[in-house]
């Protein structure tokens, strides 16, 4: 299991508080993880048409951007450990 | 017990306010979807505890919230308002073409008879409709690719449907206003439709007289007359009495022209409300006096309306959907500011009192009269 830490707002949309844990060993099974155990995330972190990732998410875990990687890819191995979390970052923008 | 519910969007979350029939003390809840914008609320005619809300964000895009409580809780319903087939281009402001794409519900309208359905108005311009209480959406493409929709250009707040009249006993008519395209109507329930802007005068376009292109602000229409709408262009207070066959100015004697809302009172047809902005450059209240601008004879003559409204250094602005009348035997009025202020008036526009003076920028106001 992954462990996922969600923004602020997105915690309250889930209704979850802290980490959530969820199959998957990609960014892209994460999120399918994310969108089938809470519907309500559908369509906020990525387009639901395109699937693109939302210009403002980002996606962090063991100090590396993992946004602009292919999503494929299979998650830091502290990730997979499950000593690291997969942070879902709302990015800091309007000044 | 016999009141009234505002439902209140703001650029920081929601509030539900209420109160009983007198309209003097009011119970504030919310906000709701704390920290979000949200562009409206409305609650089905069919089922008035049945509510939706358009709640978004620049972080992360569109949710459609549901209450089947009044308001008191919420739940997530469906998001995702993708545009039938090849959605095409539309112009940019530069005039180039730009692929339509969404960005959020400007605008939920409520079936009036049946709980199950929904229409949501969407930037960029397009019309859907819910069947299942917005669980999911369709899109009714006949507006999009009407075939002036490659010329339709946004205005400064984007190319969006903000305005949807129902026909209050032909389910097949629908009203709806697109900045900076103008009016439409379908006779259809949404499958064709047709520009109704003649009589429209817009000096910031190249053809004043355009089928399309006129920057619409606001529509209003009283159920009984309901070949008669009223609307509050982006400049020109404009009357129909043809279901948008041919418009007229009814500007009359209004100290600017300019502004956003518009609403009719509840029980006398030919009494219309407005309240006048300085211009497109300013968008603040006329010389720094917030009026409401109400006449009683359709348009044309215009008196203003002032007690209990701040008559200096007054520079807010209201924006389109931010104006409400409710149905009580004595009509109330109601409207929010971009200054987080939310007024009162029991008594049809003669006086006016703040229910809440310092929300977040008030983006929405309706109101329900409960029985």
């Amino acid at each position: 299991m992954t462990r996922v830490v969600l923004p602020y707002h997105l915690r309250t949309l889930a209704g979850v508080t802290g980490e959530l844990t969820v199959e998957g060993q990609t960014v892209l099974a994460v999120l399918d993880g994310l969108e089938a155990s809470h519907p309500a995330l559908r369509g906020t972190l990525r387009d639901p048409v395109s699937g693109k990732r939302r210009p403002f998410v980002r996606f962090y875990a063991c100090s590396e951007d993992l946004s602009h990687t292919s999503y494929d890819d299979p998650l830091p191995a502290a990730v997979l450990r499950g000593d690291e979390p997969l942070l879902v970052i709302g990015a800091m923008a309007g000044g | 017990m016999v009141g009234v519910r505002l439902l209140v969007g703001t650029r920081k979350g929601a509030f539900v306010l209420t109160s009983d029939e007198r309209r003097r003390d009011w119970q504030v809840e919310g906000p709701h979807f704390a920290g979000w914008e949200v562009y409206h609320l409305k609650g089905s005619p069919a089922d008035p505890d049945r509510i939706w809300a358009s709640q978004s964000g620049g972080w992360f895009g569109q949710v459609v919230q549901r209450s089947v409580d009044g308001g008191r809780s919420w739940a997530p319903v469906g998001n995702d308002f993708s545009y039938e087939g090849d959605a095409g281009t539309h112009q940019d402001l530069d005039g180039t073409p730009k692929p339509w794409a969404f960005t959020r519900v400007w605008h939920l309208e409520p079936s009036l008879t049946d709980p199950e359905t929904v229409y949501a108005g969407v930037e960029d311009a397009a019309l859907f409709k819910s069947t299942d209480g917005g669980t999911s959406w369709g899109e009714l493409s006949g507006l999009r690719t009407h075939g002036s929709g490659p010329e339709w250009q946004p205005g400064a707040g984007g190319l969006c449907l903000h305005t949807l009249l129902l026909h209050p006993t032909d389910e097949q008519r629908i009203f709806a206003a697109i900045s900076a395209a103008g009016a439409f109507r379908t006779d259809d329930g949404g499958g064709s439709w047709i520009p109704i802007n003649k009589g429209l005068l817009s000096g910031e376009i190249p053809q004043q007289e355009a089928e399309v292109g006129h920057c619409v602000h606001k529509l209003a229409m009283h159920p009984s007359r309901p070949d008669t709408l009223f609307m509050q262009k982006h400049w020109d207070v404009m009357r129909t009495d043809d279901a948008g066959g041919s418009w007229r100015e009814i500007s009359g004697d209004l100290p600017t022209d300019f502004g956003f809302a518009i609403d009719v009172h509840a029980h006398e047809p030919e009494t219309v409300y407005v309240v006048p902005i300085t211009s497109d450059y300013l968008h603040v209240a006329h010389e720094g006096r917030l009026r409401v601008y109400r006449s009683r004879s359709g348009g044309g003559e215009w008196e203003p309306l002032t007690k209990g409204l701040p008559q200096e250094h007054c520079y807010v602005n209201v924006l389109r959907d931010a104006m409400a009348v409710d149905r009580l035997d004595q009509c109330g009025i109601y409207f929010g500011t971009t200054g987080g202020q939310v007024y009162c008036s029991p008594d049809a526009g003669d006086s006016w009192e703040p229910i809440v003076r310092d929300l977040p920028a008030v983006l929405s106001v309706e109101v329900q009269t409960l029985p």
